[in-house]
């Protein structure tokens, strides 16, 4: 049941690559913006280079939240998991991690690659790419809920980001730390266990909280 | 049991309330004695039900076929690739399984959405407008598929404009104002 709606999710981002790839090309293009912007210097590309990939990493994933339920809702089918005999709960973690795989698992193999431009040192890559790992699972977490609450408005594209963007702070100053520390030499050990701490406490808390709104949009 | 009544009279207000969709301003929904709510934490009453409404809930990208499953799965029931293909062979779309959806007509849509009647296995069908789009065969197809779930001791709950007659033990009509 779980495995279906994943495989369905799937199934679907494979027939239509188009949505997938405006995704993944939308984060290359804003990361390789700054470099051409801010010019070639070493220093500074460095310090910014986490934040930036974090930020694009934050925008990429919302760019797609309005898709994740607008769909099921348009064609009939999240009526049908709501009367699912099966938990909705449950149904909503496979589509947030449908969209996590759709979405987020690009970014983070993109993500070293388009870290090159900011002359990272190897071990910060690989710092960024872990963070990026814990942390994208959590934006598509969160966003279920952003996009639960806003299902069937209009304009309410612009009402996901900005229902969502304030809860997604933690995970970039922390994602972002991880890189800045390990730079540092302070280790990123602290700031990784802090963002799968958040991974945790949205695999418990955003599916149910994203069902009870998927009920509350519905009624 | 048949609800009637004009455009905008609640038909599907009410079907919708029957299957824990919208809540009830007054009143409640009872199924088996408790109220649907309080037995939705097993999905007890989900079980079943099956509510078939307006919108199709069949995807454009996806075939046939891979429709049937997946919308039983999601009500519960996984079926192997054979069961479907039984289901939409009986329902008229042989040799039309592996079409992608977005080439099917609205009718054979409704027909891809009434399969799942087939392999549900629930005791109660709450169908909304079931025989829309239908051409006259389907529509005797149809009217042969609820004759024969209440030969056997099911229970359905229809909104129709068309007029149909349905042999069958005991009918009733709701007419809403």
């Amino acid at each position: 049941m779980f495995l279906w709606i994943i495989r369905r999710d799937l199934l679907l981002a494979m027939r239509r690559r188009a949505d997938v790839l405006t995704t993944l090309f939308f984060f290359i293009i804003v990361v390789s913006l700054f470099p051409l912007g801010v010019g070639p210097e070493m220093n500074m590309l460095r310090v910014m280079a986490p934040g930036v990939v974090w930020v694009a990493a934050l925008l990429a994933s919302m760019l797609s939240l309005g898709r994740m339920f607008s769909g099921d809702h348009v064609d009939g089918t999240l009526e049908q998991m709501l009367i699912s005999p099966q938990s909705l709960s449950l149904l909503v973690l496979g589509k947030a991690l449908a969209h996590w795989l759709v979405t987020g698992v690009p970014l983070v193999l993109m993500a070293p690659v388009l870290g090159i431009q900011y002359d990272l040192p190897t071990d910060a890559l690989l710092v960024l790419t872990a963070s990026l790992l814990l942390g994208t699972p959590v934006l598509s977490l969160i966003g279920a809920i952003g996009a639960a609450l806003t299902l069937g408005l209009r304009g309410g594209g612009v009402l996901v980001s900005l229902l969502v963007l304030p809860l997604y702070i933690p995970v970039l100053i922390f994602g972002a730390g991880a890189v800045e520390a390990s730079t540092a030499g302070l280790g990123a050990g602290a700031h990784m266990s802090l963002l799968g701490a958040f991974l945790l406490a949205s695999l418990v808390l955003a599916p149910w909280t994203a069902a009870v709104s998927l009920r509350i949009s519905m009624e | 049991m048949q609800v009637q009544g004009p455009n905008g009279s609640g038909k599907t207000s009410l079907l919708r309330m029957l299957c824990g969709l919208a809540t009830p301003a007054h009143g409640e929904i009872r199924w088996d004695g408790s109220e649907i709510r309080s037995l939705r934490g097993g999905g007890a009453y989900f079980g079943t039900m099956t509510y078939l409404g307006h919108a199709s809930g069949v995807k454009d990208d996806l075939t046939a076929i891979e429709n049937l499953r997946i919308s039983s799965a999601l009500s519960g029931v996984e079926i192997d690739e054979k069961k479907a293909h039984d289901a939409l062979q009986h329902m008229g779309l042989g040799g039309r399984e592996l079409l992608p959806a977005k080439v099917l007509s609205q009718g054979q849509r409704r027909r891809v959405t009434l399969a799942r009647l087939l392999v549900c296995g629930t005791v109660l069908w709450i169908l909304d407008e079931p025989l829309t789009a239908l051409d006259a065969a389907a529509v005797k197809l149809v009217q042969g598929l609820l004759e024969q779930h209440l030969g056997q001791g099911g229970m359905i709950v229809m909104t129709t404009h068309q007029e149909i007659e349905i042999a069958a033990i005991a009918t009733q009509r709701l007419q809403l104002a």
